[in-house]
């Protein structure tokens, strides 16, 4: 980082325009988290770009004071691929949610993931569409019950970071709107992984879907609901930290510590590990019963190519094949013949 | 570089004539369109004036011999001016029954056929429905027909080389560019040198080829079958170094010379469709001119990817042809709305849907003029041939770099496909295209505008002080804040429609080829160019006044074209849509414009529009034109 990059301060990221977003809203909490983790990278404020679509998390970047582009629903990854790829230098974060992402953006997200893009999401996952008013989204629950499912809906829900994983991307992460704390570690561990990064935010909307998440994030259940993955440290949750989970044959099980079983005998959480098993037991842990939903990094691979170093280095490599290009040569090309 | 004094051995019967067509058709799989390219590059090379139309199936490999699976190329080449690949064939090389039954329509009566006698079995002739065989059955009697073993006499040519019978039967299409070579006086110099390029890793199959053809030059030297062979001398085309050149190649080339005139780089998001994906594949080659090809994961990442490159600076555009410019329309409004320059080049097809992909249409034009939610202008801009979609790709770059808008390039499968020998120009005379990032955070206001030109600043993301928000939501003018105030909204649709019309100020006035004023004006736009200027050229000859305005731009349209048409009794359109420009001109003008409307894949003939033309003026004048109101 540069030495003179001037201190910046949470202020230094806030706008002039009023937060349009429902009293009570968690998106305030995730605006909240990342104003007060952006000063704190050490990056000049005019590299950062927050690109959104369309519902309510895409509206954003008008509460950022940095570059920012409120684009069109679902198309977010692939604007901000274009400005990635064009200006690889800067600091590209998409704001997106369970719809913009993963409905009517499914096709731009799976491939911005695959092709590593150095752009960090931001899904906010509060299972409803709540700038439309209430109809089931890609991630309600199945049965769910909604205005445009008054009987329940009859489609299964996208795990969003088991999608991810499928996609192969190379950072994903769980946080939580009310974890403050929490979420505002995994933005930065975000922050320092150099490819694609997507991170699942549970996010409540206390107008349309309130308490989504209310089994998880009520203080007294966290501890029983939630386990927090720590790279090289063993799977361990509960209101006594007297709970683990080990792998037990290709699945996981929960176990009490004690009475002959030791941390030792736990999983130990590595985010590299290659075998993509692995992040997919992590992933489907929320949908198995009697089980904790991990939050924290699932998988980090920080050796794979970025995408835009990829195309910048296929230029640079051609130029010094070939040459940079002589557009003279270039339309004199093929067979050529004069008239005089 | 070759000279146009190419030597080619005296023959004793050579007839010097002005011009002539010859088509190859055949299976899919026969090399029917490397045959009618070496040909066109060839005569090319000797300095004929030329036109080309390569017209082939959608399927890559229909069954061979079906009717379906016909190729063929056709290219007119003349010691004068070429406009159009022709109307009717002077030679046509036909590989198949199937070839044979979908072309033979179109050789003028008493004129050259060689057929590939070795393909007229049972099978052949069932596979393309005929009861009958046409060599034998006498409804060839009205032209001159040339049955030749191309398939045994090709084997027996390449017997010593030990290649298996497959590959030496997929060398037949050498041996019938040799028989025309030698029918029209061209030397196989210019081909053998692309054999031994192409074929460089595969000396056996360059030394194949060229054998073939070699063998295809002397049959008709040593059987002296057709008794007279052709010279078309040299065409007097302005003096200049040329190249052959096809549309799709034209815009490439245009857009990287526009980036470099602009001091950007280019960037293209793309997904492959016919007839452009040849755009993505020439400027994906280029990459040592620093230019980002991104192929897209559909059309509308391929769109919405370049309004990301255009936001943080880049030329950027997109190619699409028909269905993919319906996916892109949302993006496009995004590009209307958020005001930053990407070009959109649509290649043109028959539709609707996925219509025929290989055939050429113009009906994209009202999609491009209005097919968007809401009020959303765009500038649009046609090339005329395919050497002008080199100027278009330049100016289409210039206005939007200037005008801070997307813009529209309406090309066709016609232009993208078909070639002309092209004047290089002199990169010293285009001028730079000047681009201003703004960086001085002082009185920064993100829809600020310049009064001449009411364009917003550009001011891409890594400039200190200038972090702003931009998007699809309706803006405040001058600030950029959203805003839903009626009286603005109001006033940002007129402000983004009276910019599109301050284009209007750099678009040249038009000034009609042929008569001044008159009896008839024609109105064209896009590849109809080369059949109108035919047809206006025959027609004006024969002593009618007409006039012929062929329009490039069509957003904003020229300033003084309602005046030009005042000048005029009638006035004719000929598009290959339904009326699509007829229907903006009635809108705009009020002028009694008629259409002339083809809608067959297909591009106009000049008897075809000569006809029309002499039938709208055989009527009589009351309430045909703006003059006979």
């Amino acid at each position: 980082m540069s030495a003179t990059v001037p201190v910046l301060t949470k202020k230094d990221f806030q706008t002039d325009q009023e937060v349009r977003w429902c009293p009570g809203c968690g998106d305030y909490a995730i605006l909240s988290a990342v104003q007060s983790v952006f000063p704190e990278l050490g990056i000049p404020r005019e590299k950062f770009v927050v690109v959104s679509g369309i519902g309510c998390s895409s509206r954003f970047p008008y509460y950022m004071n940095t570059f920012g582009f409120h684009t069109i629903h679902g198309r977010a990854p692939a604007v901000a691929t274009g400005i990635k790829v064009a200006h690889p230098e800067l600091e590209v974060w998409v704001a997106t949610g369970d719809g913009d992402s993963l409905s009517i953006g499914g096709n731009h997200t799976i491939h911005m993931l695959r092709r590593n893009v150095g752009i960090k999401v931001l899904m906010f996952n509060n299972r409803i569409y709540g700038l439309t008013k209430g109809q089931y989204s890609p991630t309600s629950e199945f049965g769910k019950k909604t205005k445009s499912t008054p009987f329940g809906s009859g489609a299964r829900p996208f795990n969003p970071l088991a999608l991810a994983i499928g996609a192969e991307t190379t950072f994903v992460a769980r946080s939580v709107d009310v974890m403050q704390q929490h979420l505002k570690e995994t933005l930065k561990k975000a922050a320092a992984h150099k490819g694609a990064a997507y991170i699942e935010i549970l996010q409540n909307c206390n107008i349309f879907n309130d308490g989504a998440w209310q089994y998880l994030t009520e203080k007294d259940a966290r501890s029983e609901h939630i386990v927090q993955l720590e790279h090289g440290k063993p799977l361990i949750f509960g209101k006594n930290r007297d709970k683990g989970i080990r792998m037990n044959g290709l699945d996981l099980e929960v176990v009490q510590l004690g009475s002959g079983v030791s941390e030792h005998d736990l999983l130990i959480h590595d985010e590299q590990y290659r075998n993509p098993a692995y992040a997919f037991l992590l992933a489907k842990m929320e949908e198995m019963p009697g089980f904790p939903t991990p939050i924290g990094v699932l998988r980090s691979w920080n050796d794979v190519p970025r995408f835009e170093d990829i195309m910048a280095n296929q230029v640079k490599d051609v130029v010094a094949k070939r040459g940079a290009g002589d557009i003279d040569k270039l339309l004199r090309s093929g067979d050529t013949w004069e008239v005089r | 570089m070759a000279t146009i004094t190419d030597a080619v051995e005296s023959k004793p019967k050579r007839q010097v004539i002005e011009r002539a067509v010859v088509r190859f058709c055949g299976d899919s799989g026969d090399g029917m369109q490397i045959s009618g390219s070496q040909f066109t590059n060839t005569v090319a090379l000797y300095g004929n004036d030329l036109a080309t139309f390569p017209d082939f199936p959608a399927e890559i490999r229909a069954p061979a011999g079906t009717l379906p699976g016909v190729s063929g190329f056709q290219v007119q080449f003349s010691s004068s001016d070429v406009y159009t690949p022709g109307d009717a064939v002077d030679v046509l090389v036909a590989m198949n029954p199937a070839a044979l039954k979908m072309n033979i329509k179109d050789l003028k009566k008493n004129e050259i056929l060689i057929v590939n006698s070795d393909s007229f079995g049972e099978n052949d002739l069932r596979k393309a429905h005929q009861a009958t065989n046409p060599l034998e059955d006498h409804s060839l009697d009205a032209y001159r027909v040339f049955p030749v073993q191309l398939e045994r006499l090709t084997q027996t040519a390449l017997e010593e080389l030990g290649l298996d019978a497959k590959s030496m039967n997929r060398c037949k299409n050498f041996f019938a560019l040799g028989m025309c070579y030698w029918l029209y006086n061209r030397s196989m110099d210019h081909t053998y040198r692309w054999l031994d390029d192409k074929f460089k890793n595969k000396p056996l199959l360059a030394e194949a080829n060229k054998r073939a053809m070699k063998a295809g030059y002397s049959y008709c030297e040593a059987t002296e079958a057709f008794q007279v062979s052709y010279e078309i001398p040299p065409a007097k085309l302005a003096p200049g170094v040329y190249r052959n050149l096809s549309g799709n190649q034209a815009l490439a080339m245009g857009f990287v010379v526009a980036a470099q005139k602009a001091g950007l780089q280019l960037f293209l998001g793309s997904y492959p469709i016919t007839p452009a994906s040849d755009i993505l594949h020439e400027l994906s080659g280029y990459k040592n001119f620093g230019v980002l090809t991104f192929q897209a994961e559909d059309e509308i990442a391929a769109i919405t990817s370049a309004i990301g490159a255009a936001y943080s600076g880049a030329l950027a555009m997109t190619t699409t042809s028909g269905p993919g410019m319906a996916l892109k329309t949302e993006a496009m409004g995004l590009a209307v709305a958020v005001e930053l320059p990407i070009v959109v080049c649509d290649i043109q097809r028959g539709g609707p849907s996925t219509g025929l992909p290989t055939k050429t249409e113009q009906a994209d034009l009202l999609q491009a003029m209005f097919g968007r939610n809401s009020e959303a202008p765009i500038p649009i801009l046609a090339p005329s041939t395919p050497g002008d979609c080199f100027w278009i790709a330049l100016e289409a770059s210039r206005i939007a770099l200037k005008y801070m808008v997307p813009v529209i390039v309406l090309s066709d499968g016609y232009l993208a496909n078909g070639a002309e020998p092209w004047r290089i120009p002199n990169l010293a005379e285009i001028p730079q295209i000047p681009v201003h990032f703004v960086t001085d955070p002082q009185g920064f206001l993100p829809y600020k505008r310049d009064p001449q030109t009411l364009a917003r600043p550009w001011a891409i993301p890594g400039t200190p002080g200038l972090e702003h928000r931009i998007g699809g939501l309706e803006k405040q003018d001058v600030t950029g804040n959203v805003n839903y105030e009626p009286l603005n909204h109001e006033k940002m649709v007129r402000l983004r429609a009276a910019k599109v019309e301050a284009i209007g100020q750099d678009v040249p006035d038009v000034v009609p080829a042929g008569d001044p004023d008159g009896d008839l004006l024609i109105i064209g736009w896009g590849s109809t160019y080369g059949s109108i200027t035919a047809a206006l050229k025959a027609q004006r000859a024969a002593g009618h006044r007409i006039g012929h305005v062929h329009l490039r731009y069509l957003n904003p349209l020229p300033r003084n074209l309602g005046q030009v048409m005042e000048r005029y009794s009638k006035v004719l359109v000929p598009e290959m849509n339904m009326g699509q420009l007829s229907m903006i001109l009635r809108a705009k003008y009020l002028v009694d414009a008629e259409g002339y409307n083809k809608i067959q894949g297909q591009p106009f003939k000049q008897a075809e529009l000569e006809a029309k033309i002499e039938e709208v003026l055989s009527y009589g004048a009351v309430g045909t034109g703006r003059n006979g109101r």
